[in-house]
């Protein structure tokens, strides 16, 4: 049951700032117990249904441009290959701190507008 | 020019959305604005471009084990409410209102994170506490 709450609220917040909800679930995850490696693959996996949900409620008031996701996307599919190697290769706790320092970059940014 | 910089966040997006498990949105959303489009139609492309990042990812994540299905389906089941949601609320209202909000909740969710991987430093692997081994196994929850 707290696992559905966490995929609502990170929904909620994806579709309300047009992100995955990933930066709602791993820490979630992580703190629900689940060893960050395990809560970044999860995570990832888990938006995909997130994203789809929204590209196809979004793309209902004519607001997703394919060619641009294509642009970006593809490029990022690239990046996600070396990212995952990366991952694979990192210790838990460099990985946690990484993530923490993106997270407080990411509010510092939300916070100041 | 400004596509060659657009494919390059969107690399650096993938790298994120890899190491990190989050989708790349994050980066995906200011290079699809300076490529021309909208708030809106920024955000709602990005989703679409997480796509493409999710299956090489989950791909991969799958071939190492890292993947825990059973609670990527009941993520994605209650995403899907939140995003019916979250989405009706975002044609109505602008987002900024609750920005400072969820800007507070992740600097709290970073210096939580801050704290464990400096305790799993001094403490060693794994870093998450008493309860590090408990699977997401389908019948609990």
């Amino acid at each position: 049951m707290p696992v559905v709450l966490i995929g609502l609220f990170a929904g909620f917040y994806g579709a309300l700032f047009g992100v995955g909800g990933g930066t709602i679930i791993v820490p979630a995850l992580i703190w629900l117990g689940q060893r960050p490696k395990v809560a970044a693959a999860t995570s990832l996996a888990a938006i995909g249904i997130t994203a789809v949900a929204g590209a196809i409620f979004y793309a209902w008031y004519g607001e997703v441009h394919v060619l641009y996701a294509l642009l970006v996307g593809i490029p990022a599919a690239a990046g996600a290959l070396l990212g995952t190697f990366l991952q694979q290769r990192l210790q838990s706790r460099v990985l946690m701190a990484l993530f923490a320092v993106l997270l407080a970059a990411i509010g510092l940014k939300l916070v100041i507008g | 020019m400004t596509i060659v910089l657009a494919i390059a966040i969107g690399a650096a997006a993938g790298v994120l959305a890899g190491l990190f498990g989050v989708g790349g949105g994050l980066l995906f959303v200011p290079a699809l604005l300076m490529l021309g489009l909208d708030q809106h139609q920024a955000e709602a492309t990005s989703l679409l471009a997480i796509v493409p990042v999710v299956l090489v990812g989950s791909w991969r994540q799958n071939r190492y084990g890292n993947i825990r299905w059973g609670a990527v389906w009941k993520l994605g089941l209650g995403s899907l409410c939140g995003v019916v949601a979250g989405g009706l609320l975002a044609e109505r209202i602008a987002a900024a209102s609750l920005q400072r909000l969820f800007g507070v909740l992740m600097i709290l969710i970073a210096l939580e994170l801050g704290w464990r991987a400096w305790r799993g430093e001094r403490s060693g692997e794994p870093p998450s506490g008493g309860r590090s081994s408990r699977p997401l196994s389908d019948a609990k929850h």
